[in-house]
């Protein structure tokens, strides 16, 4: 039996986990220390922690809410956000933290990655890429909170990280955030195909089945927000996670 | 139960981690590259997280190293090493050139490529693994069922003495997880980030060693 990743990602969004739908309409879902010892309960294989302001308002990371966080975290903790100097990458992986996600500063300045895995490991860097059909339809890369449009596809972009020392990519779809209506596969199985790090599948989850798919198209690994915060159908805030059971039936046992 | 657990500091790794679960069991300890703190240390912890080479330098010019060293090899003090931290203690490994510590005889190898290709994996493995316990251990008594753990690595341990090998996993094939003889043990997974397993397997070291 092959078991894979299945990750909540959480979005920080002044000190409070918002829940997004298609990175707008932002719905506050409670403290995060709490939501992390939830999901120490569930035991859950992996969290993902993006705070979506720390670029826009130029803040950068919040170490003490990331040292608080990581404080709770049993489990491998990645944080992401407003990161842009080594000393800041150093910083957080001393608080507990195995990996540190770029967006944006990917983007500006691949030479942070390139360093940060020099000094801490591929396996320590995880490149965010969120991805989003713009006014033509064609799939592009999107960087800060997917505010700007780098004209760059996820295969271009991905490759390019990957050369750069990213050790897993994290894929975002904009469009199917917080829809539930299952992940962009043919995203997935593209980028998949072209590097040959872990490419973990983000954006759309609604289902078991999704997350099946997701690796049947050649994800390493899942991850969703808000099937993990939400219910459907009015996105009443409840933090699951499927048990040890529902999970070997309805992934592992498949794939 | 009062022993001090001392957390090696050599610059490299996952201490705080560590420590924060060892509170999670109600054990304390400190983290320090103090020589005087390591002297009085009745368990060692060490850490790791990165390259062989650099882990392994960093270790030998710590300023306790040699107080380390005599503990551990002629006081018989119990020491775990964690990560990369479990494979410094082997005698040398494909990630580098320069010698491990030799603790424990065997050496560190890199999963074979082809063999992952086979089965579609990709390297590092990164990811939960449950392990076969290989010979009685106080470190995994009363352990959950099928623990699993959280690994993160692309080398992993062969032992010269199969007496040594503790636990195994399976990535693309059977490898050996962890080591034990007598007072020196190592794992190759990150305990203090796999839950209630690797709570368990921290309260052992603490409480039964």
């Amino acid at each position: 039996m092959r078991r894979v990743r299945v990750i909540p990602v959480l979005l920080l969004k002044g000190g409070g986990v918002y829940k997004s739908l298609k990175f707008r309409d932002y719905k506050y879902i409670g403290d995060p220390i709490n939501a992390v010892k939830i999901f120490n309960e569930k035991e859950v294989d992996e969290i993902v922690v993006l705070d979506i302001e720390a670029t826009v308002s130029q803040k950068g990371p919040d170490i003490k809410t990331i040292s608080e966080i990581a404080g709770e975290a049993f489990m491998p903790l990645t944080y992401g956000g407003g990161i842009t100097s080594l000393d800041q990458v150093k910083r957080i992986l001393y608080e507990g933290v195995e990996k540190v996600a770029f967006n944006a500063a990917a983007w500006n300045t691949p030479g942070l990655i390139e360093e940060t895995a020099r000094k801490f490991g591929s396996s320590s860097v995880v490149v965010s890429i969120d991805v989003k059909a713009d006014l033509f339809g064609r799939k592009r890369v999107y960087i800060s909170n997917g505010s700007k449009n780098t004209r760059t596809t996820a295969i271009q972009f991905a490759k390019r990280m990957e050369d750069a020392g990213a050790g897993e990519i994290l894929l975002n779809s904009i469009d199917r955030d917080g829809t539930f209506n299952g992940f962009d596969l043919e995203l997935i199985s593209e980028v998949a195909q072209a590097v040959s790090i872990p490419v973990v599948a983000c954006g759309g989850a609604g289902s078991l089945a999704d997350f099946r798919n997701a690796v049947k198209s050649g994800a390493s690994a899942v991850a969703a927000g808000s099937y993990f915060v939400l219910q459907r159908p009015h996105r009443a805030v409840l933090i699951t996670y499927p048990s040890e059971e529902q999970l070997l039936k309805g992934v592992y046992s498949e794939i | 139960m009062n022993e001090k657990i001392v957390i090696l500091d050599y610059g490299v790794g996952n201490l705080v981690s560590i420590k924060n679960m060892l509170k999670s069991c109600g054990v304390d300890a400190v983290i320090t590259n103090d020589p005087g703190m390591v002297a009085a240390g009745h368990k060692y912890i060490l850490p790791g997280v990165g390259a062989f080479d650099y882990g392994i330098s960093n270790l030998r010019s710590a300023p306790y190293f040699s107080i380390l060293e005599s503990r551990v090899l002629k006081e018989k003090v119990p020491v775990l090493g964690v990560c990369l931290g479990a494979q410094l203690l082997a005698g040398s490994s494909e990630e580098g050139a320069l010698p491990g510590l030799n603790w424990i005889p065997g050496k560190v190898i890199r999963f074979g490529k082809e063999r992952m290709s086979e089965h579609n994996l990709k390297v590092p493995h990164m990811g939960w693994s449950e392990v076969n316990i290989k010979k009685s251990s106080r470190l995994f008594e009363k352990m959950p069922d099928s623990p699993r753990f959280y690994f993160v690595h692309s080398y992993h341990w062969v032992c010269e003495r199969w007496q040594d090998e503790l636990i195994t996993s399976v990535y693309g094939y059977e490898f050996t997880a962890g080591v034990e003889r007598e007072n020196i043990i190592g794992v190759q997974f990150h305990p203090e980030k796999s839950h209630k397993f690797g709570r368990k397997l921290y309260e052992n070291f603490a409480k039964l060693y």
